[in-house]
């Protein structure tokens, strides 16, 4: 089958005045259908310039992106991004922000307004639809930004540390609906995080990138008995800190490389 | 047994809080009615003062005038019907002069925010034409198009438009850029960007440069009557001071400050029907 996600030999450099900084360089990688894949790494390797490609948001300089097989040119509707805060529209109601996507791909009606009211309940944001955005929580606001970003049913999510503005015991819940939501439509997700646990615990496979200039340094497979635990007991299962600290001393040694 | 004391607690707690509440709103009713006594006593006491001043010759009467002559003098204007052309011109060249003038400086916004280039090369010439007392080019106005309503709208867009240009292209830019991201992420259009995102995330500022501008309106309105003079209270200043009779002079300042509040309190208000829907 083909891969969700391809890039092949993807470099970006980014374009100054004083100089042209190179951001990634000749990355590869396939994402499978159905695969939640964490890039983390530490600050500057790439991992948030690497999204903006796959969403379109950004022409890498060289390589090519391919998104069920076709290259990336722009941002399309197949593509979610999903951003660090919520970025509710505060001039819009909850319902007004949730199908603010449908709205721009012009595919709201009568139908696609219901599933995004669907989605809202499902969500525990029932009740909720005509108020603004500055009544909710943080934690509520942030679910309404999922809504938002699966209203227009995307095959591919792109998560750009989505929980970490977020108090923790918000963040876990987050995390296990997130991930929930995802398995049961199947969607395949990339996120970015510098919370390892975090990575280890939603996803399937965790991407370790190094810096100067942005590489991949080494992929770990996740066990598949703490991939298919839902992300609050992940953290409990035998051999998810073991994983923990093979990834953490990975990190260590690659930060006294670079 | 615990209910009803916990119950009695409960009912306790209420009164105490209302009682709270109805003596706040008391002293505030009481702060309230110490500023308008004050602010009326205030504007009676320059009332008096003046006219006191003006019959006791302790203010030259000839410039100053005093109230109750300016009062009869606008009473009589009022009721022989002479005011009302002058005040209708002016108060239609002020509204022409501000409405004109906050649609163009937002479109100029709207342009310029759409093209960055075109900004960056016009940058230096908007600042330039800001930075100049516009009202010298009133002669140059006056000879295009003629001594009358045309020149003095055009002075009063010369005046409004280029600080409503920058003050809402600013406003354009500085947009939460995150909150494009979100609608570019979707994939939108720059069409879509703006009308969803720059255009809804300026309306606030949009709306108080109007209040700016009302001033600045009257500013260009008053001048151009000055520069023209045939009709409106400008003229009436002119003329005034032409024949020295200072009381035309002060009822007219006096009309003037009048329909200037008038018009900005109307613009406060829709503000806050425009504001309120969101």
């Amino acid at each position: 089958m083909l891969p969700v996600v391809q890039l092949k030999g993807v470099t970006h450099a980014y374009l100054g005045d004083r100089e042209a900084s190179l951001a990634v360089e000749d990355l590869n990688l396939n994402v499978e259908q159905g695969e939640f894949v964490s890039l983390v790494g530490p600050s500057g390797c790439g991992k948030t310039t690497l999204l903006s490609i796959i969403a379109g948001l950004l022409q890498p300089s060289q390589g090519e992106v391919f998104v069920n097989g076709e290259p990336i040119l722009g941002p399309s509707p197949e593509v979610g991004y999903m951003l660090q805060q919520d970025y509710l529209f505060p001039w819009r109601s909850i319902l007004g922000n949730a199908i603010l996507g449908l709205e721009l791909t012009g595919s709201l009606n009568e139908e696609s307004r219901k599933r995004t009211l669907e989605l809202l309940r499902e969500m525990g944001l029932e009740g909720k639809e005509h108020v603004s955005p500055s009544q909710l929580s943080g934690g509520m606001r942030q679910r309404v930004a999922l809504v938002r970003t699966l209203a227009t049913n995307p095959g591919l999510l792109l998560l750009d540390e989505p929980f970490s503005a977020l108090d923790y015991q918000i963040k876990l819940q987050l995390e296990d609906l997130v991930s929930e939501t995802l398995r049961s439509r199947g969607t395949t997700a990339i996120l970015v995080t510098h919370d390892l646990s975090e990575a280890i615990a939603v996803s399937s496979s965790v991407i370790l990138l190094q810096r100067n200039p942005g590489k991949i340094r080494k992929i770990f497979s996740v066990p598949e008995q703490i991939r298919s635990a839902p992300p609050l007991f992940a953290r409990d299962q035998p051999g998810f800190s073991e994983l923990f600290h093979e990834i953490w001393k990975e990190m260590e040694i690659a930060g006294r490389e670079s | 047994m615990r209910h009803t004391k916990q119950s009695g607690l409960l009912a306790s707690r209420e009164q105490w809080l209302q009682q709270m509440h109805g003596d706040y709103k008391k002293t505030k009713q009481r702060w309230r009615n110490q500023v308008i006594a004050v602010r009326s006593s205030l504007l009676l006491l320059f009332f008096v003062l003046w006219e006191a001043g003006a019959r006791m010759g302790w203010i030259d009467e000839l410039l100053f005038s005093y109230p109750t002559k300016i009062f009869r003098q606008i009473w009589g204007d009022m009721v022989s019907g002479s005011l009302w052309p002058h005040l209708g011109i002016t108060v239609g060249e002020t509204a022409v002069g501000f409405v004109l003038g906050t649609l163009l400086g937002t479109l100029l916004a709207v342009i310029i925010w759409w093209s960055p280039f075109l900004s960056a090369v016009l940058d230096p010439y908007m600042v330039v034409f800001n930075s100049m007392p516009k009202v010298a080019l009133g002669p140059i106005f006056i000879v295009m198009f003629g001594a009358g309503f045309t020149a003095i709208v055009v002075t009063t867009l010369s005046i409004t438009v280029i600080i409503t240009t920058l003050v809402v292209y600013n406003s354009f830019c500085s947009v939460d850029p995150n909150l494009v991201k979100v609608v570019r992420s979707f994939g939108a259009s720059r069409v879509q960007v703006f009308f969803k995102v720059i255009l809804p995330a300026s309306f606030g500022t949009v709306v108080s440069t109007l209040k700016v501008n009302v001033g600045m309106s009257w500013v260009g309105v008053i001048v151009g009557e000055f520069l023209v003079a045939k009709s409106g209270l400008g003229y009436l200043i002119i003329y005034g001071f032409q024949v020295f009779n200072f009381t035309l002079v002060m009822s007219s300042l006096l009309i003037i400050a009048a329909v200037a509040t008038a018009m900005y309190q109307l613009v406060v208000y829709l503000e806050k029907r425009l504001l309120s829907g969101r």
